[in-house]
């Protein structure tokens, strides 16, 4: 017998009569005010918001406020001309690791805890988000929605091969608890908040 | 209405000012009070051991002594909680389900049955009320900080009743005295431990009593205090609301 | 890695924490402020009892159908293009591990938080199999470094005081000597660690959740270390439990809101990495592993410990592992959960563990799955006791105490005897030298009992 085998029927005989699986569709209806939320939750765990009016105000502040001599990714079409454009996923992870201002645009975000989702079509690269120094999204206003709940309704099935909650800058607190920002991912996180 | 006393061993051995108060507070209340003689303890100190299947004699006995009340009213929340959980006959297992089910607690008696609205107590000091954990967690006696619910407190409605007492404020104000049957002396490091840090919060706050619904985890707490020399004193709840 | 002797029980390895009395002070306030930001929180979610109650319900569904949803992970995960593999042990989780690693002749591997490596003894195993391990979460490498196990299983070197740490990266990570300043510790291990990313081809993560309906399984951190481990590496292995399922994906709103509230009192952990698919060229590994979970799944008392999604809520808030620091359970899981699973795997060795609590119940209040933790920590107690795991002395003491209680002329006997003796009373029994009087007064003795003061006063 196989140890999958074994398990497999250790789990069947031991385990206890079926019990019904429980709706969760009822924590659907959470009413929130959506972009106030959100903007409270990404500040308080260390994001900054920016409301912009549209992509030249995005890149009017990144001319502004990414200047350092830096290298600048974005899989973002309409930032083609103040950043690298990386238009598919055939870039290799390890070209990545000198980056320091990646900006993507998420799916959609969330009010109660500051999250935005990006699937790996809208990063191309898994790594990236990650091994950058800092990050930035765009959000749509219209994408963020109150809860996780929410949140995994609009994903529904959608394939992906890989895709991700980001909620602030990476961060850690292992060290007598003391809160620091910037463990392994990126040191901080900014989002462009387009009306 | 006739309602059986049931008074934990230790109470009884140590403590039976504690007794006495629950008992002339039931009377002045207009209850019909019989303490059973031939009471002895609930069989928690074995059964938390892992000897719950050593208890039958005690379960028989509390059996026997209780059944033909209408109530049975204890001053523990722990012996009452443990009853409740636990008592149980083979033989006969609805007369076991029956007696717990009109066991009560001695505050929970006086809020949910006798629905007491006003005491004649006057109490004019600072006391800080220790959470029992079983009569709290286990009995719902009072809201617990781990839960997101309302606010309410059997023991502190009963405690805003009596003249002149100030309740203080606790940093912690459900935490465990340590106290834990044999985990005071299996686990005496942590236990004695959690005592001082228990006795330190009411101290911090000003307490000149420590007050609540199990005499165990005043003992505890008295024991520690003592040992320090403080003169803060530990008082049973209901010695508080039987008061002047 | 070290591994603590088991030449000891919890009470002897709580003493010599408590040897340390402002050391215990400062473990206590540490993550007694991590309980107080979990009640804020949660207290923000209005509907928290309800979603506790779901998910808790969502877990016995899983619970009982596992068997179904082992099998439908399984296929689903291996349609996706994920190798799937089952360990019914820890050694052959171990050696599933290490097969990985040499069919692609990797000796370096990187490692973010796993638990269940760390109940597989896994680093060690690689180490003598020549396989050089690094833990890339801060926490874990702190106490790799260090030598030591995890003393929590989120906050894994929650009982290091920053001057140790400072201390370890002098020794091995050539920090400047005394320099214990948090963000500077942090800054030298993102850099440290950074090297190790991007140099291992291997990278094995734990499993938060495994999603029976799509194959793909969900791995929660801060640090960001899976991702960057994971995505970097040619190979990924992601080890999980059996009790790892959950049935569908809406699921995790449940869940994911549950998990790092209870644990942090954050809203949400930093990343929540959804995986279903390798990236193209490269491997993605699942080992389903058992040791020890389908029995467990069998002891109707016990098996809602399954239940446990590992935010370590219990153990911030229990007051006696607050006081006895996680290496006092001689357990990779320590705490109140730890307590409840350990004994399933040796009874014997962890027959101490039930007994370090007071019953307080503040761990079942807190588990965002409402496992009804310190009712097992009592049917343990009864297990344990029944399977003879007790010293026999405190059987007979047992057995005389039960003998007066049971008579009322015994104990009235033995009250009168004794009131200064007190041969009965429960915190004297089991004494040796009576270890209540080491910190504390007993109640001054009563003139007379209650029931004497009644016998001359009533009727």
């Amino acid at each position: 017998m196989t140890s999958r085998e074994k398990i497999l029927s250790a789990v069947k005989t031991n385990q206890p009569e079926l019990a019904t699986l429980p709706d969760v569709d009822f924590l659907l209806q959470e009413d929130i005010d959506v972009p106030e939320k959100f903007i409270a939750s990404l500040t308080t765990i260390g994001g900054q918001v920016i409301m912009v009016e549209d992509h030249d105000a995005i890149k009017a502040f990144i001319a502004e406020n990414f200047k350092h001599p830096s290298r600048k990714i974005t899989t973002v079409s309409e930032l083609v001309d103040v950043a690298e454009y990386i238009e598919d996923n055939s870039a290799n992870p390890h070209s990545l690791e000198n980056v320091d201002y990646a900006i993507i645009q998420a799916d959609l975000a969330i009010a109660e805890n500051g999250a935005i989702w990006v699937s790996e079509d809208k990063i191309r690269t898994r790594v990236l988000p990650f091994i950058t120094q800092h990050l930035a999204v765009i959000v749509r206003r219209e994408d963020i929605v109150p809860t996780m709940h929410q949140a995994y309704n609009k994903i529904g099935s959608n394939d992906y091969g890989f895709a991700t909650f980001i909620a602030g800058p990476s961060k850690t607190a292992d060290i007598e608890q003391s809160l620091v920002l910037g463990a392994h991912g990126a040191r901080s996180m900014t989002v462009f908040l387009i009306n | 209405m006739k309602v059986g006393l049931f008074i934990p061993c230790y109470v009884d051995q140590f403590y039976p000012g504690a007794a006495i108060a629950c008992l002339q507070l039931l009377e002045k209340l207009g209850v019909d009070v019989v303490y059973p003689k031939n009471q002895t303890c609930c069989g928690q100190p074995m059964a938390n051991s892992g000897f719950e299947h050593l208890t039958g004699g005690c379960n028989d006995l509390f059996i026997k002594n209780f059944s033909e009340f209408d109530y049975v009213v204890g001053p523990s929340g722990s012996c009452v909680l443990h009853l409740k959980e636990h008592l149980h006959n083979n033989d006969n297992p609805e007369i076991a389900t029956t007696l717990s089910n009109k066991l009560y607690e001695f505050t929970s008696f006086l809020t949910d049955v006798l629905k007491v609205k006003s005491l004649p107590a006057r109490f004019p000091h600072k006391v800080g009320v220790h959470q029992s954990c079983h009569g709290q967690r286990g009995l719902h006696l009072s809201q617990m900080t781990e839960l997101v619910a309302p606010e309410f407190s059997k023991p502190g409605s009963l405690l805003n009743m009596v003249k002149d007492i100030e309740l203080v404020h606790l940093n912690r104000k459900d935490e465990c005295c340590g106290f834990g049957g044999t985990f005071c002396v299996a686990e005496e490091a942590v236990s004695s431990k959690m005592g001082k840090d228990r006795v330190e919060d009411h101290l911090h706050n000003g307490a000149e009593y420590i007050t609540g619904v199990d005499m165990s985890c005043l003992m505890h707490m008295e024991g520690i205090l003592h040992r320090q020399g403080s003169k803060v004193k530990v008082l049973h709840i209901a010695e508080i609301l039987n008061g002047e | 890695m070290s591994e603590i002797q088991n030449t000891t029980n919890h009470a002897d390895l709580a003493e010599v924490f408590n040897n340390d009395e402002a050391r215990v002070d400062w473990h206590d306030e540490t993550l007694w402020w991590i309980r107080s930001k979990r009640d804020v929180a949660v207290n923000k979610i209005s509907n928290w009892e309800v979603l506790r109650e779901t998910a808790s319900q969502i877990k016995h569904n899983v619970l009982s159908n596992l068997n179904n949803y082992l099998q439908q992970f399984e296929g689903n995960a291996i349609a996706n293009g994920i190798i799937v593999h089952w360990a019914a042990d820890a050694t052959e989780h171990n050696q599933i591990v290490l097969s990985i690693l040499r069919k692609h002749s990797i000796g370096q591997m990187v490692k973010s938080k796993s638990m269940l490596t760390e109940e597989c003894h896994l680093n060690d195993f690689l180490e003598v199999n020549g396989i050089n391990v690094i833990d890339s979460d801060l926490g874990e490498r702190i106490v790799q470094l260090a030598k030591e196990m995890p003393s929590h299983i989120v906050l894994p070197c929650i009982h290091k005081k920053k001057e140790e740490i400072g201390e370890l990266f002098h020794q091995h990570l050539g920090t400047p000597a005394g320099n214990a300043d948090p963000q500077f510790l942090t800054e030298t291990a993102r850099q440290h660690l950074r090297d190790t990313f991007l140099t291992r081809r291997a990278a094995l993560t734990g499993v938060n959740f495994a999603i029976a309906e799509t194959g793909e399984f969900v791995v929660c951190t801060n640090e960001g270390n899976a991702d960057m481990g994971a995505h970097l590496a040619d190979v990924h292995i992601a080890s999980m439990g059996i009790e790892k399922i959950i049935p569908e994906r809406k699921h995790l709103g449940v869940f994911l809101r549950l998990l790092t509230r209870s644990a942090t009192g954050q809203p949400i952990t930093t990343y929540s990495s959804h995986f279903k698919r390798p990236n193209k060229g490269k491997e993605m590994h699942i080992i389903i592993v058992d040791n020890g979970r389908s029995i467990q799944l069998g002891r109707e008392d016990f098996r809602n410990s399954l239940k446990c999604i590992r935010c370590g809520a219990c153990m911030n808030t229990c007051p006696v592992y607050r006081r006895s620091g996680g290496h006092s359970y001689h357990n990779a899981i320590s705490g109140p959960i730890g307590s409840i699973l350990a004994p399933n795997l040796d009874m014997e060795k962890y027959a101490d563990l039930p007994f370090a609590s007071t019953l307080c119940g503040s761990c079942t209040n807190v588990c965002p799955v409402k496992i009804d933790i310190h009712q097992q920590l009592y049917k343990w107690r009864q297990v344990i006791v029944k399977n003879g795991y007790v010293p026999a002395a405190k059987t007979a003491s047992m057995k005389i105490m039960d003998w007066t209680l049971s008579s009322p002329t015994a104990y009235h006997t033995a009250g009168k005897a004794g009131r200064l003796v007190l041969k009965y009373a429960p915190f004297m029994v089991n004494n040796k030298l009576n270890p209540w009087y080491k910190h504390r007064d007993m109640p001054e003795p009563p003139k007379e009992s209650f029931g004497e003061w009644y016998k001359k006063n009533r009727k």
